[in-house]
């Protein structure tokens, strides 16, 4: 094995200090060494590559051809680029069955031109770059192949934990160029890496290890990547529920059948969808603190009027001053993905259904417990008589009280300090 | 109807140092006692549990403000908040069943007399009106000021405020704390009722101790920078005239003002309660900016 190796580094220097020459004339020589006993030229290069040399005879011939040069991992072209290949490494790959023809095919003969035409990869994976074509990716130049996939000759299928797009290594891969704040910024997208990373399913895939977990791929999709705003987009708003709903099925069924469900259906634009509520990349666990916290606005962002009389309450107030989220949340009465109009009697929040719904937190809640109005304004008098007149007798009481006692307060104070000016500083003035 | 004044003729402009002579002539340093220990000790657990119910109760009420959001979290939530509220509640409460029970314990055990009405009464009387008018007529220069009974308008109104506000802000209090015990007999539209009731009396009665009861009581004048005597219990023969000349002249004329003469508050016990009462009087203050900014940043 140390003449293998002592060989090939001399054959190699040979061949770079010989450039011109041919193949032929190279091998002629090889064969002359000494210590060599093998007799024909062929049987001088298998023992000459014998670690590398383990696939089919056919495919053989041209490999071994080539990385006669090509093996030798330092070699550069004159503009610089590596063309070095690690056989061992091609040879475990996928492609490692083929002949290096097989992709550079405009290498017919040795010696080949100094600039090779560009491997086309679409001409075996037709359906991908058709997809990439038409995607935000399309520009191959920016864009290529091995980008994503990685090193030429070092490519392994999806499922192996070796290649760049196993589900465990996309957001990696991904984030090779989306983690970037520069790229973000260059093409207006937010950096969402590490608030994906983050998220409950960043840490499923990175933490957890989990193979199910949504990477980038699951929503984005691979080569045919669209913007959101494309309606064909699998992230279009529009399409989310169903992407999601590939994992989420029980979820998507729900919310269908909900309010937001049916007006996105029915092309409600303004309807929220999964990602409105749950964000698209920072996706908090749901039981959280923090997304208990967050996500109470973000309904009140449509449902403006509701969300200000929910703030009056209990419910809210406590939330607000931390370490206590388990007072009722918008979604904790009417229901997460399928809410219903509280006129329908499989609604939470339809009048039959209270004393169960307000019940699984107050436990004795009874029938007139549930008359309590989550949603009560004081200030509306068409509303909420009843409510309205307390507000206003209470704010009545509270501003005649303080008034008349400022007023009695100051002009007590005033007199006293005159007083007192009168009659020196230390005792009260004596009675008029 | 007229009881009260009744009592005492209305010869103000004689002044007092004629009558009270002796005490005056005798002592520099004569001390007569206003307030029993269990009155001063009860004084003491009714603002210290009120300045517990308002630094946890405000943060609630103001729960969007960022200081509310602040303390909460400081003090460990709002589960802290809402346990510190309860239990000043409870303190509270308590402090107010024990002086229903001394009210009770006066009137049917001891049969003492003019406990609801009369002069050394709470209960606001004509007097009380008159009293009124008079020191609004004496603020504006309009009329002389008027002479006092044991206890004036303004400290009857304390009071009554505090008596109306524990009944209002503990009922509604404790009807949110148990809320569906009290659904089983008040309607539905009472339990939105009860919060706005008891977050209205609750910034009322914030509102009027931290910057009403402070001025008239320790913040004025004549008491500034703080009245001792709901401390030490007693007041000097000079506060006394001057300030109560009625019920002075009152004791006087029935022999009984030696009987109120008690000894003369001890030093350290003295600057202790400075210590206390000025803490809570900074207490409140700050509460009060609090409030003020929670009320008005708000709306």
């Amino acid at each position: 094995m140390r003449l293998t190796v002592a060989a090939s580094g001399q054959f190699g220097r040979k061949l770079r200090g010989d450039w011109p020459q041919s193949l032929r004339i190279a091998r002629n020589k090889l064969a002359g060494l000494p210590g060599s006993g093998a007799t024909s030229n062929s049987a001088v290069l298998l023992s000459l590559l014998l670690a590398v040399c383990l696939s089919g005879p056919s495919a053989l011939r041209a490999q071994t051809d080539c990385l006669a040069c090509h093996a030798d991992k330092t070699m550069q072209d004159a503009a610089g680029h590596s063309v070095g290949v690690d056989a061992d490494a091609f040879h475990a790959s996928i492609h490692g069955s083929l002949g290096c023809t097989d992709c550079h095919t405009s290498i017919k003969d040795y010696p080949h031109p100094d600039t090779p035409a560009a491997v086309k990869c679409a001409a075996c994976h037709a359906d991908q770059a058709t997809g990439i074509a038409g995607s935000v990716h399309a520009s191959a130049s920016a864009h290529p192949c091995t980008s994503c996939h990685g090193d030429a000759h070092a490519i392994f299928p999806k499922d192996d934990a070796r290649s760049a797009v196993y589900p465990l290594n996309i957001p990696r891969t991904c984030g090779s160029c989306h983690a970037s704040d520069a790229l973000a910024k260059k093409y207006g997208l937010q950096n969402v890496y590490s608030v994906y990373m983050d998220s409950i399913h960043g840490y499923a895939v990175s933490k957890e290890g989990l193979l199910v977990a949504a990477n980038c791929m699951s929503c984005h999709g691979s080569h045919h990547i669209l913007s959101h705003k494309d309606p064909q987009s699998p992230t279009y708003k529009t399409n989310i529920p169903n992407t999601c709903g590939t994992c989420h099925g029980g979820v998507e069924a729900e919310y269908s059948a909900g309010v937001h469900g049916k007006a996105v259906a029915g092309g409600d634009l303004n309807a929220p969808v999964c990602s409105d509520c749950h964000t698209a990349h920072s996706i908090l666990q749901p039981t959280l603190a923090d997304f208990r916290m967050q996500s109470t606005p973000i309904c009140g962002s449509c449902h403006k009027g509701r969300f200000a009389t929910y703030q009056d309450t209990f419910h809210s107030q406590l939330g607000l001053l931390g370490g206590y989220v388990q007072t009722a949340r918008c979604w904790d009465c009417h229901g997460a993905h399928g809410i219903l109009p509280a006129s329908d009697p499989a609604s939470p929040v339809n009048k039959a259904n209270l004393i169960k719904t307000c019940g699984r937190c107050h436990a004795d809640a009874n029938a007139s417990f549930v008359q309590y109005q989550p949603h009560a304004n004081p200030r509306n008098r068409r509303l909420n008589p009843a409510l309205y007149f307390t507000r206003f007798f209470m704010n009545l009481l509270l501003w005649s009280v303080l008034g008349f006692f400022s007023l009695h307060t100051l002009l007590w104070f005033i007199r006293a300090k005159r007083e007192q000016g009168r009659n020196g500083p230390t005792g009260e003035a004596k009675h008029d | 109807m007229t009881d009260g004044t009744g009592t005492v003729p209305s010869e103000q402009p004689e002044g007092q140092p004629q009558e009270s002579g002796q005490p005056q002539a005798s002592g520099k340093e004569k001390y007569y006692v206003r307030f029993t220990l269990a009155q001063r000790y009860l004084h003491v657990v009714l603002f210290t549990s009120f300045l517990g119910l308002a630094a946890t109760g405000l943060p609630m009420r103001f729960s969007d403000n960022p200081a509310a959001r602040f303390f909460a979290r400081e003090v460990g939530g709002f589960g802290a908040i809402l346990f510190l509220h309860k239990f000043c509640a409870v303190v509270l409460t308590l402090a107010f069943l024990y002086h229903l029970k001394d009210i009770a314990t006066r009137a049917l055990v001891h049969r003492e007399k003019g406990i609801f009405w009369g002069p050394t009464s709470m209960v606001p009387n004509w007097k009380d009106v008159q009293d009124v008018v008079g020191h609004l007529r004496w603020f504006v220069g309009l009329g002389p000021k008027p002479r006092f009974e044991r206890y004036a308008y303004w400290e009857k109104f304390d009071y009554w405020a505090v008596f109306w506000g524990m009944i209002v802000i503990g009922f509604s209090g404790y009807a949110m704390w148990f809320a569906p015990f009290f659904a089983r007999f008040l309607p539905g539209w009472a339990l939105n009722a009860v919060l706005v009731i008891h977050g209205e009396e609750a910034l009322l009665a914030i509102l009027f101790i931290f910057s009403i009861h402070f001025v008239n009581t320790h913040l004025r004048p004549d008491s500034f920078p703080m009245d001792m005597v709901i401390f030490t219990g007693k007041e000097t023969d000079e506060e006394f005239q001057k300030k109560r000349a009625l019920e002075y002249q009152r004791l006087a004329a029935e022999g009984k003002l030696e009987a109120k003469v008690g000894d003369k508050p001890v030093y350290w016990w003295v600057n202790f309660a400075r210590v206390i009462g000025f803490t809570a009087i900074l207490i409140g203050l700050v509460l009060l900016v609090l409030t003020l900014i929670g009320y008005f940043g708000n709306a």
